[in-house]
């Protein structure tokens, strides 16, 4: 009877211990099975790889997480990275800042758009954003007539590929993202608008909250942060890519987010756990190549970790 | 010697080292109705969940119908024949009044697919049995409150229950819906249902029920026969105070004298109308006034509060804040101008939950405690201190969430949102709903001192001796219109009972008094 109890007691709280802690410890087994059973995994160059190569998806993540945080979702942001890369060529003319500016204010539209469809058209987010996931990746195609462009540009070059202090400056980028929305989160009137008008948005708006303009400017951020990751991107490959730049990000940013603890259900975020998330999701991936196992196996693995996540919650929901 | 329905044999329940329920027994016999009461957080919700399986006790029994169980979850319980009705509607808003009431059940044809027709037949002979009517293929969200909570009221009778434990069932039902109720509970006896009756009201407790049980901090306080036991000696009971003291205080403890108020009203609005909800009602407020809206459930009197802290929209009509009009009215507009309220459904339009109790009360000041978009820790820290002291929240720590709050300490969190704003009129749309008796008295004098401070306040209460007390002038609503203004000596029970009476009465008489001839069938 005792026994029983005890037991009933012990799993709840692996429960609410995995809700919370489930990705890091995850992540921390990956990390040590790779250095165990891969070879060369523990060289300095191929951990930079790893990070660089998520610092897109991570920067989407966070953004995501704080559309999540409200209730709403973007699924616009592989099309805003597409629409920022087709803009830099363009504009690359003016000099490389002037035309990473154009590619920002690109996803400050792209945002906006979307902010004004959720909160004014009070569409739902995920059609809201559907629409302009299709119709963003159309513009980005049509500003890049379509195709591919190299561009060699010094600044851009060592934006996506040079270091500092030996971490690479996407990577840096990346943590100056996620400090900046973790003290946003904590600190700033901003972030307490977001976590109230996504817990209940009848409270908020009763308690004179701006809420449309909360939800508007959440959306502006994703936005932003979307087109910061698509100049990342095109700075790392050295060429605009307006088909394939961004393709299907967002599913890994929901994916960062939600393994990452932040529930679906809104009211809450976690952007360490986001951003931890968004690298067990890159280790995966990494482990499943260089043990030489096909694709679809790391696909398979990281379905099974994000069942298990969104199961996770679900006890927390109900609790 | 009969065997109890439910006898529950000194139960203890623990949770996380809080102790909240120790040893307690409890004996429901057959074809009784048996009064549940005692303050939030005395462990009248454990004790229902001990028993229908939602927790587990830590020692003790249960024992249902002679023989021990243990329910793994609500379910069985229900499948064994009892039957719970919860204080907040527990249906499905979207669904139909039909789906809802047959929920899990649902007649089907040969084809295995659900039988609208013999369902939609079915549920609206269920619900006439009640004296319910309405269009059953309605969603059950559009429908009030009080009709909602009937039909899961009717939802629970219809499953064959051998025991029946209503939570608060009449906390948003207005008094016709009662006398349905109190209907419905005789049948129950009738059929020699027993009944666990929990509630925070006396007055149901001496009408309905035989027995007794008052919990206090988690232990069994009193059980006896109602017969045998005074409302004072209930209230002190379950207070643990001593009887004079209750005395003293009264049955409320709103202050016996009515402020008389002259000048320009602070909040005025005038010609509210909103179709069909709200019909030209004009509610003037004065500084250190405390007007009662008073009415029938579905009234108007929480769209007059919402049209009036610009939270609905409004068809017609103005608002004015110390005689200037103004223009694009919202919350926002409301809070900035000095106009606070708290809402009428705590848990959908109050709290929010997933915050902290600290983060709820600042909510509504974040404009005021912010230096360049951040926020000071120290200033919400003193305000929040301030306040928590203040309205004596209880709380281990201001981080806690506020859900884990009971609902007296859940609206004074509500009130401290409002008051840390300085506000010049506060509306308050059932402030002392689904609050337990301490935190009710407390509610109730801190309006009293607000308003001798000189806030205005507008009082919407379901209880009349709340709005008849707590008020100085009254406003009887009835459709959404304002029937009667009572001021002064004119304030009691009685005159306002009548108020809404004598209106129904005269809208009733009207067709029938008209000489004019009644209107030619056109197909004649």
């Amino acid at each position: 009877m005792l026994d029983t109890l005890r037991r009933r007691r012990n799993r709840a709280d692996v429960l609410r211990f995995l809700q919370v802690g489930g990705v890091y410890v995850a992540t921390a087994l990956i990390l040590a099975f790779n250095l165990l059973f891969t070879p060369n995994f523990a060289t300095l160059a191929n951990l930079r790889l790893q990070l660089v190569q998520v610092a897109p998806v991570a920067i989407v993540a966070i953004g995501m997480a704080l559309v999540i945080a409200t209730e709403g979702i973007d699924l616009s942001v592989g099309s805003t990275m597409a629409i920022s890369a087709a803009l830099l060529p363009l504009y690359i003319g003016y000099g490389v800042w002037p035309a990473i500016a154009v590619a920002l204010l690109a996803g400050v539209a792209v945002g906006a758009v979307n902010g004004s469809l959720v909160a004014f058209a009070g569409m739902q987010p995920i059609i809201a954003t559907l629409g302009v996931l299709v119709a963003g990746r159309g513009l980005a195609l049509v500003f890049a007539n379509g195709r591919l462009t190299e561009l060699f540009d010094p600044t851009l070059d060592s934006l996506g590929n040079d270091s500092v202090l030996g971490v690479p400056i996407s990577v840096l980028l990346v943590l100056a993202v996620a400090v900046i929305a973790g003290v946003v989160v904590r600190r700033a009137a901003f972030g307490r608008q977001l976590l109230a008008v996504g817990g209940n948005r009848a409270a908020a708006s009763l308690a004179g909250l701006p809420v449309k303009r909360t939800l508007v400017a959440v959306y502006v951020v994703s936005g932003v942060l979307a087109a910061a990751a698509g100049v990342l991107s095109t700075a790392r490959q050295g060429a605009s890519d307006p088909s394939f730049v961004g393709l299907l990000i967002e599913l890994s940013a929901i994916t960062a987010v939600v393994v990452g603890g932040t529930p679906l259900s809104g009211g809450r975020v976690r952007i360490l756990g986001t951003l931890t998330g968004a690298l067990l999701m890159q280790l995966i991936t990494a482990t499943v190549i260089q043990q030489n196992l096909p694709d679809s196996t790391a696909r398979m693995i990281q379905a099974a970790i994000i069942v298990a996540a969104v199961y996770v919650q679900r006890g927390r929901s109900r609790a | 010697m009969t065997t109890p329905a439910i006898d529950v044999r000194s139960v203890s329940k623990q949770f996380a080292g809080v102790r909240a329920l120790d040893g307690v027994s409890l004996e429901l016999n057959s074809g009784e109705v048996h009064a549940l009461v005692g303050e939030n957080g005395a462990g009248k919700s454990t004790l229902i969940k001990l028993i229908t399986g939602v927790y587990r006790p830590d020692a003790g029994e249960v024992r249902y119908l002679g023989e021990p169980v243990a329910f793994a979850r609500p379910r069985d319980a229900q499948a064994a024949g009892i039957s719970t009705i919860y204080q907040e509607v527990n249906l499905v808003p979207l669904r139909s009044v039909a789906s809802n009431l047959f929920l899990g059940r649902e007649p089907t044809n040969r084809l295995g697919l659900i039988d609208y027709r013999s369902m939609h037949r079915a549920a609206r002979e269920t619900l006439s049995r009640y004296g319910i009517s309405v269009d059953v293929r309605r969603p059950l969200g559009e429908l009030g409150l009080g009709v909602q909570q009937m039909i899961a009221v009717a939802r629970a009778l219809s499953t064959e229950a051998r025991v029946v434990i209503m939570d608060e069932p009449t906390s948003s039902l207005e008094p016709r819906e009662v006398d349905l109720l109190a209907g419905v509970v005789d049948t129950l006896r009738r059929e020699r249902v027993a009944v666990l009756y929990v509630t925070h009201k006396l007055d149901e407790v001496f009408r309905f029920c035989e027995r007794v049980t008052v919990l206090r901090d988690g232990r069994r306080a009193h059980t006896g026969p109602v017969a045998g036991t005074t409302r004072l000696r209930l209230v002190a009971t379950m207070l643990g105070r001593d009887i004079d003291d209750v005395r003293e205080h009264g049955a409320t403890t709103f202050t016996d004298e009515h402020r008389s108020v002259a000048g320009e009203p602070t909040l005025r609005a005038v010609g509210l109308s909103r179709r069909p909800y709200l019909d030209d009602v004009t509610v003037d407020v004065h500084a250190g006034e405390v007007v009662g809206l008073a009415g029938l459930l579905g009234s108007g009197r929480t769209e007059t509060a919402k049209a009036m802290f610009g939270a609905d929209p409004v068809d017609s009509g103005s608002v004015s804040v110390d005689g200037r009009t103004r223009r694009r009215w919202s919350p926002a507009a409301a809070i900035r101008n000095g106009v606070g309220m708290i809402p009428e459904d705590r848990k959908a339009e109050g709290v929010i939950a997933e915050l902290s109790v600290r983060d709820n009360i600042v909510l509504a000041a974040l404009p005021r405690l912010t230096t360049a978009g951040f926020l000071s820790d120290r200033r919400q820290a003193d305000l929040v201190d301030t306040f928590v002291k203040r309205l004596r929240i209880k709380v281990a720590s201001t981080d806690q969430k506020v859900r884990e709050l009971s609902g007296g300490n859940q609206q004074k969190v509500l009130l401290a949102r409002m008051l840390c704003l300085h506000p010049k009129v506060l509306i308050l749309d059932e402030p002392t709903r689904g609050v337990d008796v301490g935190a009710k008295a407390e509610i109730q004098s801190l309006i009293d001192e607000l308003a001798e401070q000189g806030l205005g306040v507008v009082l919407i209460s379901s209880e009349l001796e709340e709005v008849v007390e707590g008020a100085d002038r009254v406003l009887v609503l009835r459709d959404g219109a304002v029937v009667a203004t009572l001021r002064g000596d004119d304030v009691s029970e009685e005159r306002v009972m009548r108020a809404i009476a004598v209106a129904s009465d005269e809208a009733a008489a009207e067709p029938s008094t008209t000489d004019a001839p009644a209107p030619e069938d056109p197909h004649a």
